[in-house]
């Protein structure tokens, strides 16, 4: 079986908490987490809703090997209309929450309404009730999990919570649990807030008994950690690098965006590197990083735990961030340091903690900052306007814009709004570098033609972990392709989108699929699920989330249109690096993307995709 | 090794593969190198000792040089070779 077949309805507005049983029908078409929580998200609410209403409906998903011995079986998802975007929003996060939730017995908790008051649910087993929130209330996530755990008299009691910006609605708020794993991307923590809810709390002690075979499944999960730890990519660069390696591989290749993607290569960016975070600091000796870590069941690793020099400007005199805490990611990095141009690794990694404590997404954060420092670069955003001149590289500018915005003062409201709003306030919309209102990651799509292409159709926005061509485009995983062309990407891009919604709705990380394919994942789904989940019924059901998806945008209102990218990739050249002269070939790439998919010239589904697929029309 | 017609280039070696350059080298990522006119990334990479299979991802000026050109691709004066063994991220 594998799922606990069992959901939690928790109606906020009459603060009750009702257990329904699992659609076991849809979980055989939809298999769990991203999956199976868009098709319930899809059926209950109108995709007009305006995501911070009480309307609006925010689903935690696990999948069905969350929390079981699968390496990786960490991971669940929060669903939900992203404020952002007007998009579906899907978030995915790590640590030990998700699991906790399993082994309390919840496939899923489903919250609907508003609460009158400030609340947190609370969750032990089969016991659960809504509380009030009011020691929490105004508190960062850091403070709320500390104060949980003391009120209940449980150290070993899991918080996923949102801190005081997903309070203030920042667009780009975030969930976190576990202190620094986050559902971070499209706001899912401002439509938390916007339902007055401040916290999920979960002890299970019930763990995963349902395995449909578990002697196969033993079998099948121990030969999958030999191709882990087998691999060189999971089995040590990840570890002892992990995903940070990247930012002087892509500022190499010319496909680091930096200064709001004025430019694709940073001069700094040896210094916010992986290979930086482990050299010793000229003033304390020690290196920034302390040690890697794994979330639940994880044995791959590639966590970063980091120490800010306690003498930097940051944290002087400020002893309660001078513990180990969540480290640069690689995107973080880019985000927070390249568009910014910033180089002070110290000072990244402070607004980084700062990110985690109150809950915002770093990679919508660092761009806005950038796309901000260049409406002021431009003289459209004065310094009256802020307190302080927004200048370019400025590591002050930056952190303390981390501050004001995790806690929704000043003119960190302003940068609350994301680049979309803040740069159409300053009448400059195409100064945003998004799509769909969702800022980019760290890969320049005149430099990686393929992430061009798969932020322009990713359906919660811009967005690297939908379709990461990079692993082909640069690592050669599973083959290598060139970066600076077109030709083949529509197929490489829907490949990576389908099989990755498949790991997206298994309770297992993405991290994985650098070593595995969608059949080392199949002998595991297929020992610990009831039902068939042949390798053909894998590729249709990827194929199919993605639809439903697409439907869901298509009925919020997004059409072919906005599968676009902003005018400066498609007009301004590369100006350095193997991509100079380069812009980006969406529109060669576009039109071949929709007839692979099976979709109009406009980007809708047509009739035969939706009944090869089963989705309705 | 070095010689008067030689090409100057840039060794530029990344993560695990950084423990190969001379200790001065290792913070900067980097070794100039002045070569005999002719010399093959694969010379480069024999001569510094570097272990052939941990040289997954080679970039000559930010661009890919599939395993089987690097014994025939010789470098030219300014070229940066930046190597990395096999490595992944997101
Ligand atoms: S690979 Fe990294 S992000 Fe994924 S489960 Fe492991 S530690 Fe967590």
């Amino acid at each position: 079986m594998a799922w606990q077949r069992k959901i939690l309805r928790v109606n906020l507005t009459n603060g009750t908490c009702t257990p329904e049983p699992l659609n076991m029908e849809w979980a055989q078409d939809y298999l769990g987490q991203r999956g199976l929580a868009t098709k319930y998200f899809c059926e209950e609410v109108d995709a007009k809703v305006d995501p911070l209403s009480p309307e609006n409906k925010l689903i935690y998903a696990t999948g069905p090997l969350t929390g079981t011995m699968a390496s990786t079986g960490a991971r669940y998802s929060v669903i939900t209309k992203g404020p952002l975007t007007g998009a579906i929003a899907c978030s995915n996060s790590g640590g030990y929450f998700g699991a906790e939730l399993r082994f309390a017995g919840w496939d899923m908790i489903i919250f609907e309404g508003k609460s009158a008051q400030p609340v947190y649910l609370h969750i032990e087993n089969g016991k659960t009730e809504l509380l009030p929130a009011d020691e929490i209330w105004g508190r960062s996530v850091w403070d709320t999990e500390a104060i949980l755990k003391k009120k209940h008299q449980d150290p070993m009691i899991r918080v996923s919570s949102v801190g005081r910006a997903g309070e203030a609605q920042v667009l780009f708020a975030a969930i976190v649990n576990d202190l620094h794993r986050a559902a971070g991307r499209s706001g899912v923590g401002a439509v938390m807030g916007s339902k007055n809810l401040k916290a999920i709390a979960v002890r299970g002690t019930l763990g995963v008994g349902t395995i449909r075979n578990p002697a196969g499944f033993m079998q099948a999960t121990v030969a999958a950690k030999k191709v882990l730890a087998n691999h060189p990519v999971t089995g040590q660069g990840l570890p002892k690098f992990g995903t940070q390696v990247l930012m002087n591989v892509i500022n190499e290749m010319g496909a680091l965006p930096t200064r709001n993607h004025r430019d694709v290569q940073f001069e700094k960016a040896g210094r916010i590197s992986a290979e930086a975070m482990h050299e010793p600091r000229p003033t304390d000796g020690k290196p920034n990083l302390v040690t890697n870590q794994a979330c639940f069941g994880c044995t791959i690793a590639c966590g970063r735990i980091s120490k800010i020099d306690e003498t930097h400007y940051t944290v002087l005199n400020r002893p309660e961030y001078w513990g180990a805490s969540g480290g640069l990611e690689y995107e973080a990095a880019w985000a927070l340091g390249a568009a910014t141009g910033v180089g002070d690794l110290e000072a990244l990694t402070f607004a980084n903690f700062i990110c985690n404590e109150d809950g915002i997404d770093p990679i919508s954060f660092g761009a806005t900052v950038g796309a901000a420092m260049e409406l002021y670069d431009l003289g459209l955003i004065k310094e009256a306007d802020v307190g302080f001149p927004l200048t370019f590289g400025s590591a002050e500018v930056l952190t303390r814009l981390a501050e004001l915005t995790a806690r929704g003062e000043g003119f960190g409201k302003e940068i609350g709004l994301g680049s979309k709003r803040l740069c159409a306030k300053h009448g400059r919309p195409e100064l945003s570098m998004s799509v769909k209102g969702q800022e980019f990651p760290a890969y320049d799509s005149r430099g990686i033609q393929g992430m061009g292409l798969a932020y322009a159709t990713s359906n919660r926005g811009a967005c690297h972990l939908r379709g990461y061509t990079v692993a082909s485009e640069v690592f050669g995983i599973p083959v290598k392709t060139d970066p600076l062309v077109t030709e083949g990407k529509p197929g490489l891009v829907k490949a990576f989108q389908d099989a990755t919604a498949v790991f997206d709705s298994s309770g297992l990380c993405v991290f994985t699929t650098f070593a595995w394919t969608l059949a080392d994942l199949q002998p595991q789904l297929a020992a610990a699920c009831e039902g068939d989940w042949s390798m053909e019924k894998l590729a249709l059901l990827g194929e199919r989330i993605w639809n439903l998806e697409r439907q869901f945008n298509n009925a919020a209102g997004f059409t072919g249109k906005d599968d676009n990218l902003p005018q400066r990739l498609m007009t301004e050249p590369a100006k350095t690096g193997p991509a100079k002269g380069l812009v980006s070939g969406l529109d060669k790439m576009l039109p071949e993307y929709y007839e692979l998919r099976g979709w109009s010239k406009d980007g809708v589904p047509t009739p035969a995709t939706l009944q090869r697929l089963g989705l309705p029309a | 090794m070095t010689t008067q017609a030689g090409v100057r280039v840039a060794l530029k070696l990344y993560a695990s593969l950084a423990d190969y350059l001379p200790a001065p080298a290792r913070r900067a990522h980097r070794l100039d190198l002045e070569l005999p006119a002719g010399t093959t990334i694969a010379d480069v990479i024999g001569q510094q000792g570097l272990p052939p299979a941990m040289c997954h991802l080679v970039l000559v000026n930010g661009v890919f040089v599939p395993p089987g050109e690097r014994a025939v691709r010789a470098l030219v004066a300014g070229d940066e070779l930046a190597i990395w063994p096999p490595i992944g991220g997101g």
